[in-house]
């Protein structure tokens, strides 16, 4: 395990040092201590090792990740794993806004709520949250899957693409081009997955299913106002 | 046979067309009356603006030394980035080629822009959708553009690329998003976007993951953390308050601000967007210089402008305002062959003519530069296209060299507000250049005008 301690070593060194594992380094174990609500921890890995931060974290942590997991012991702030391409970031606590936002790919669950627009213009990451997330989450959202186990704000899933989103609780609204659809039985099945994958202790069958109904996707001056 | 009617010989009222209701404004009318759609196109500002025509140079006299115009050395290289990253871009030429975008333009257009940009020894730009293998490959010197849509954003390609420029706005569009519509999402560009093919693609007109300077500050951190602080970065802006944008960006971490006038090009957008949102750059270069000198900034912050500029007079015009280089965009697609009368039949079928052409949207471009269609696309021969390119950017180089020896100087950037002078009143206030034969601007110090 390595430990590297924020406070006094400075964000640089970190980066540098993390960016500077190899694809088969053997120090795949990191612990970051102090972060303090810092900015840009842990962003842009790109090898197969695995990131523990001991606190709460600032603006874009985990931010363009691949490969990598980071594990965060308290909340994070606006953007975390924004960008992300592959791994897994993991919060412990509740994600400020924007959580996820662009991400093409990997998991991100966060244990406690996410603010608003969760998973805004998501490209293929998978969004796995606890409780519930705020006002235009899922906005122009590409592909990938949100999963909110609580509840989710206003204008869910506004100008929505092809991502799909499963609530369990209550939407209080749905945003431009976004409807409820059909659960048939692969999302059942998918959506089985993700929870597991989240670590969440949920059915399926309790949860909604919202797509994009499609309506938007072509220039129509009927809908421009 | 004789008229005998009792107006004969009268003389009548010749028929008026009216300014306000010209034929072109009718003729909008009916189009929006019998379609109900406003009309998209692409390009920047046709309506008659204050621009670079508006301001002369005064060349050497008995009071200035000129140089020998083919001997004595005109420098022109320029350096972008030396504020805080480790490998700033040293350019030959202070003339870029401005962001399009792979999906705006065609593959073979792109690779053109790369070769023609980096045998004048310039950089060239990406644009929405993200970075080819065929644009990296052969540019030299690549900008990567980061973008509301993040279409195609990728932390490899971020590190792949020379400098980075996250764009705020644009002078077609200030406050606007793209849209590129179904006809040009090939499979390609499908892929490289992450959305169905054929559909509308609409680009956010902000960033999904900051919102104002002191979000923008951190998220250059982001960026600079992730790339290791070698990478330049840019803040593109539209032409709206050069002012306060140029002091926010350089507040935000900037290395390069860049400013667009409502003159540069889009793919596409609403005519009214283009037409009536932003200024001229003429009237946002002085601002912008104003901001970097209140702020000490001026040159170690370097500006590059872009919007209109069409030749070597142009480019020496920004210098002695205070730019430190320029981005053509609109001049490098006509350089590859965009409007050429070659294709004017081809154009007729279309509705337009050569030099009026606008439709880029659609994907029809006889020549074969703002499409998809494979066909349109083999009329465009990267190769001649980048040589093509090359000519235009060296003409360009040797025109502004030229105006400054005859202002005595032996650097492009040595050029000054002083070896200028309105030709109206307008150039004169938005530019703080003196109107030809006064000492006088509006809103001189001590002026009561």
């Amino acid at each position: 395990m390595q430990t590297y301690d924020l406070e006094a070593d400075g964000l640089r060194g970190l980066n540098a040092s993390l960016h500077a594992q190899a694809q088969d380094t053997n120090q795949t174990a990191w612990e970051i201590v102090n972060p303090k609500g810092s900015h840009a921890i842990a962003v842009g890995l790109d090898a197969p090792i695995e990131v523990s931060v001991k606190g709460s974290t600032g603006y874009y942590c985990a931010g363009m990740n691949k490969q990598a997991t980071i594990h965060v012991f308290g909340s994070a702030g606006p953007g975390v794993a924004e960008n992300m391409m592959s791994g897994t970031v993991i919060v412990e606590g509740d994600a400020s806004q924007c959580a996820g936002a662009t991400g093409n790919g990997g998991t991100l669950i966060i244990k406690g709520n996410a603010s608003s627009r969760c998973g805004i213009s998501m490209k293929g990451i998978d969004i796995i949250v606890h409780g519930s997330i705020g006002h235009m989450s899922a906005f122009m959202a590409q592909s990938g899957n949100l999963v909110v186990c609580g509840d989710a704000g206003e204008a869910l899933g506004d100008s929505l693409y092809e991502a799909r989103l499963f609530v369990r609780g209550s939407v209080k609204s749905l945003g431009a081009d976004c409807v409820e659809k059909e659960m048939r039985p692969e999302h059942l099945t998918l959506l089985a997955e993700l929870l597991d994958r989240g670590g969440c202790d949920a059915k399926p069958e309790d949860f909604k299913r919202y797509g994009s109904a499609r309506q938007l996707y072509n220039f129509n001056i009927d809908n421009a106002y | 046979m004789k008229d005998d009617t009792p107006s004969a010989g009268t003389p009548r009222t010749v028929p008026v067309q009216s300014e306000t209701w010209s034929n072109q404004v009718n003729a909008e009318i009916r189009r929006a009356a019998a379609t109900g759609i406003y009309d998209i196109r692409g390009g920047g500002a046709k309506r008659k603006v204050p621009h670079f025509d508006d301001l002369l140079f005064l060349g050497a006299s008995i009071s200035r030394y000129p140089l020998e115009g083919y001997r004595e050395k005109c420098e022109t290289s320029v350096t972008l980035g030396t504020r805080f990253a480790k490998k700033p871009i040293e350019l030959k030429i202070p003339v870029t080629i401005a962001g399009m975008s792979f999906g705006a333009l065609s593959g073979p257009a792109k690779e053109a822009l790369g070769r023609g940009a980096t045998l004048a020894g310039t950089s060239t730009t990406t644009g929405d959708g993200g970075m080819t293998p065929e644009e990296r490959g052969h540019s030299d010197k690549l900008v990567y553009q980061y973008l509301p849509s993040r279409y195609g954003m990728n932390p490899d390609d971020l590190r792949r690329a020379d400098a980075i420029e996250i764009v705020v706005g644009q002078g077609a569009k200030p406050g606007g998003g793209g849209m590129l519509l179904g006809q040009k999402i090939s499979d390609r560009v499908a892929e490289m976007r992450n959305l169905p093919k054929g559909i509308d693609q609409r680009s956010a007109c902000r960033h999904p993951d900051w919102t104002g300077p002191d979000d923008l500050e951190i998220k250059i951190l982001e960026l600079r953390e992730i790339t290791a602080w070698e990478k330049p970065i840019y803040i593109k802006v539209g032409g709206a308050r050069p002012y306060f944008d140029t002091t926010l960006a350089v507040k935000a971490g900037a290395d390069v601000v860049v400013l667009d006038g409502m003159q540069g090009g889009t793919a596409a957008t609403q005519d009214v967007f283009i037409e009536h949102v932003g200024q001229p750059i003429l009237a946002c270069i002085r601002e912008a210089v104003r901001a970097l000198e209140d702020l000490d900034m001026h040159r170690e912050v370097q500006l590059i402008v872009s919007g209109g500029i069409r030749h070597g007079a142009d480019v020496a015009k920004c210098m002695a305002l205070g730019a430190d280089a320029v981005a053509i965009g609109t001049g490098a697609l006509i350089a590859l062959g965009d409007n050429d009368p070659r294709w004017e039949g081809d154009y007729q079928k279309l509705g337009t003519t050569a030099g009026a052409y606008d439709d880029w949207h659609e994907g029809n471009d006889p020549a074969g530069i703002t499409t998809q269609n494979p066909d349109l696309m083999a009329r465009l021969d990267p190769l001649e296209g980048g040589r093509r390119l090359n000519n235009y950017l060296k003409v360009m180089t040797l025109e502004a060299q030229t105006i400054a020896r005859a202002c005595g100087k032996n650097h492009l950037h040595n050029l000054e507000p002083e070896d200028l002078c309105a030709l109206t009143m307008e150039a004169a206030a938005m530019t703080h250049i003196p109107l030809a034969g006064t000492d006088w601007y509006p809103g001189k110090p001590g002026s009561t005008f």
